[in-house]
């Protein structure tokens, strides 16, 4: 499979008439790993949400495509069958669909009718992916997400990426809630993924999680877009100095949304 | 203006139906009298659902259904109801209220147990039949439509398990409705003698027309003491059906009766299932599901009266509505004085798939003792966006999604089903009325 490429150009969003991303631009290719770090309030978790068309977001200007795609033409559900997958913060609760069930659907719908997965290949993947996640058999029988703590429905959510192995996969904020032992489990999924046609962005807030997944390109979001580009030493040195010397640097007093520089 | 609801039966033809049936005297005598009953009395008024302008006159009631000489020669979809293991089971099919075949194992014969159309029972148990026949459980003048149901009566099935019989196997019934104009009169007749079990499931089925017809059906059922019956159906009736059906049990000491009901009619439908746990220590479980599709009105009272102290009931209605449909469900859950220690709790779901359809759900709990417990939560909303969000953002469609979730609505239900077969159907059926 060759490597896409996920091309966001002067993206600016809206949620109920506030713009929170102003003027976004990244690239992310396949075989890279992106992390987009920042500060609460500076418009990370939309700019994942906005990229897989989240219903109440509205993109009021800029383009995002995948590969020669208009990603922003798509439907949801096209969005994620050209390659796309959004690991979620907040996972929905989808009770009397079983996980497996559920992601069964999702592998088929990807697939032409009459080729659908066989049973017993997919059992056999699941299985194999349940237990690189340490996640006990029972989560296949399970209804999605239903009951599941913090840190299970983000293991789910790798589960789903590893899964359905997507082009681009964007994580939201995978790392919150989870303590290290399960970080480390997330991470292993994650870094299990990684090949020259998987490309990849982090969203974190926390550097913490940058250590056992190491960044190509580590992005800082400010008042709706990217102040700072670098490598895996920016997040190196955001883990040791904070964001103060960022917004010295350019100036800013307040980092969140609707603030102006 | 309202429709004429008095049907055009004479007495002439009441009793020669009867002779021809070759009923006991006392049925004749029971049909006439309902008859001439069913002249005055009112119409049953569902709340908030308005059936003046439904049909209930225009149905043929005396039509045939061509024998088979073995269950392969019933259509394909009707077979499938058939559960493998039934095959050799006990099973009862109508075909157009007539009875087609009929098998009960040697085993549970021996034991005493009676299995049979209402048309043989009658004739063959004329005096057990009517010890039971809308005495206690039903009233023949409850209202119109009963009196109607009496003196109609065209198909059903009788079901008697003597004391300290289990009856381990499923036994199912099938009431398929060959000829859209076929009027239904079915009265099933269950009892359940002390320390005895039994399972049993009902299907309705007829096909996808728009000729009028109407389905009046009664289910009486009779749980000994300690005695337990498990009651499971998929209605599934045509459009131009309109349904008015009553599934009621009363549960004496120690006893207990489950229902799990998938109603799934495709026309007007007023739904009544009552339970009376009459008996200390009783139980009732009542599990109902249904999907509302196209302009249909529906209307569901799942009601439990506890009477006996330390008697418990539990009401778990899920309903979808999509289109334009409409339902009202109400939950009742009575507690008279004296049934102490009594608890009694209900739950109903009403899931609306789009802005047009309508459900209404309508938690009641009257209680005359103080020293009870009850609970009750209802909900209406809306099938969540971010839900269907999150499962087309892996690549599912926007219809599969709305299927998914329809179906882990009704899961609760569908999963307690008692026969797989059934069960399957059932799946099967929601698939129809989803896509």
């Amino acid at each position: 499979m060759a490597a896409s490429t996920l091309k966001i150009e002067n993206l600016h969003v809206s949620i109920e008439g506030k713009e929170i991303i102003k003027g976004l631009n990244l690239e992310i290719n396949g075989g890279e790993i992106h992390a987009v770090m920042g500060p609460n309030g500076t418009g990370k978790s939309t700019l994942a949400s906005a990229i897989m068309g989240h219903p109440k977001y509205e993109i009021t200007e800029g383009s995002v495509f995948l590969d020669n795609e208009d990603v922003l033409e798509m439907e949801v559900d096209e969005r994620a069958k050209a390659g796309l997958f959004l690991a979620m913060q907040y996972p929905s609760e989808v009770s009397g669909v079983t996980n497996a069930d559920f992601l069964r659907s999702a592998i088929n719908a990807r697939r032409e009718e009459g080729d659908e997965i066989s049973l017993m290949k997919f059992i056999k993947k699941l299985d194999g992916k349940m237990a690189e996640l340490d996640m006990g058999e029972e989560f296949a029988q399970r209804y999605l997400n239903e009951g599941f703590s913090g840190g299970e429905k983000k293991r789910n959510e790798i589960l789903q990426l590893m899964m359905l192995e997507p082009k681009i996969a964007v994580l939201d904020e995978i790392d919150s809630g989870l303590d290290i032992d399960a970080l480390k489990v997330v991470s292993k999924g994650v870094n299990a993924m990684r090949n020259e046609s998987f490309g990849c962005l982090i969203i974190t807030h926390y550097q913490r999680l940058l250590n056992y997944i190491t960044p190509d390109k580590v992005h800082v979001m400010m008042q709706g877009r990217i102040v700072k580009s670098g490598g895996s030493e920016l997040a190196q040195r955001l883990e040791e100095e904070g964001y103060d010397w960022i917004k010295e640097e350019l100036g800013i007093k307040d980092e969140t949304v609707g603030q102006e520089a | 203006m309202s429709v004429d609801t008095k049907i055009a039966f004479d007495q002439e033809y009441i009793k020669a139906y009867s002779e021809k049936r070759q009923e006991p005297k006392w049925m004749a005598a029971l049909r006439l009298k309902a008859l001439e009953k069913s002249e005055n009395l009112p119409m049953p008024k569902p709340d908030k659902t308005k059936i003046d302008k439904w049909n209930f006159t225009s149905f043929k009631h005396d039509v045939a259904g061509e024998a088979i000489s073995s269950l392969d020669d019933l259509p394909e979809d009707v077979r499938d109801l058939v559960a493998k293991d039934q095959e050799s089971g006990n099973l009862l099919v109508h075909r157009n209220t007539t009875p087609v075949f009929s098998q009960l194992s040697n085993e549970l014969k021996e034991q005493g147990v009676i299995f049979t159309d209402i048309q043989t029972a009658l004739q063959n148990h004329g005096d057990l039949v009517e010890k039971y026949f809308m005495k206690d459980v039903m009233k023949v003048d409850e209202n119109r439509l009963t009196a109607v149901h009496a003196a109609l009566l065209n198909s059903g099935t009788f079901l008697y398990v003597p004391r300290n019989v289990e009856v381990e196997v499923p036994i199912q019934a099938l009431y398929w409705q060959e000829d859209p104009e076929a009027g239904l009169f079915n009265h099933v007749i269950i009892v359940a003698e002390d320390n005895s079990s039994v399972t049993y499931v009902e299907n309705f089925l007829s096909y996808g027309h728009d000729v009028e017809s109407v389905a009046n059906i009664i289910a009486e059922v009779h749980v000994g003491q300690n005695a337990r019956v498990t009651f499971g159906s998929v209605d599934n009736l045509a459009k131009g059906v309109t349904t008015y059906v009553n599934r009621r049990a009363n549960v004496a000491r120690d006893g207990k009766v489950d229902w799990a009901l998938a109603q799934m009619n495709d026309g007007n439908t007023v739904s009544t299932n009552t339970t009376h746990l009459i008996g200390d220590g009783s139980y009732a479980d009542s599990k109902t599901v249904t999907i509302g599709r196209g302009s249909q009105s529906q209307n569901f009272t799942n009601q439990i009266f506890h009477h006996g102290q330390n008697s418990e009931g539990v009401l778990l209605v899920h309903g979808v509505q999509k289109d334009s449909a409409s339902a009202i469900f109400n939950g009742v859950t009575k507690i008279e004085h004296g049934a102490k220690k009594s608890n009694g709790e209900q739950t109903q779901r009403v899931l609306m798939m789009n802005e047009k359809a309508r459900g209404d759900a309508n938690p009641i709990l009257l209680i005359d003792e103080d020293d009870v417990m009850a609970g009750h939560a209802a909900s209406v909303g809306k099938v969540d966006p971010i839900q269907l969000y999150y499962l087309q953002s892996r690549g599912i469609s926007r219809q599969e999604a709305e299927r998914l979730i329809i179906h882990g609505f009704l899961a609760p239900v569908i999963n307690e089903l008692p026969i797989e077969g059934v069960r399957k159907r059932a799946v099967e059926v929601t698939e129809g009325k989803v896509n």
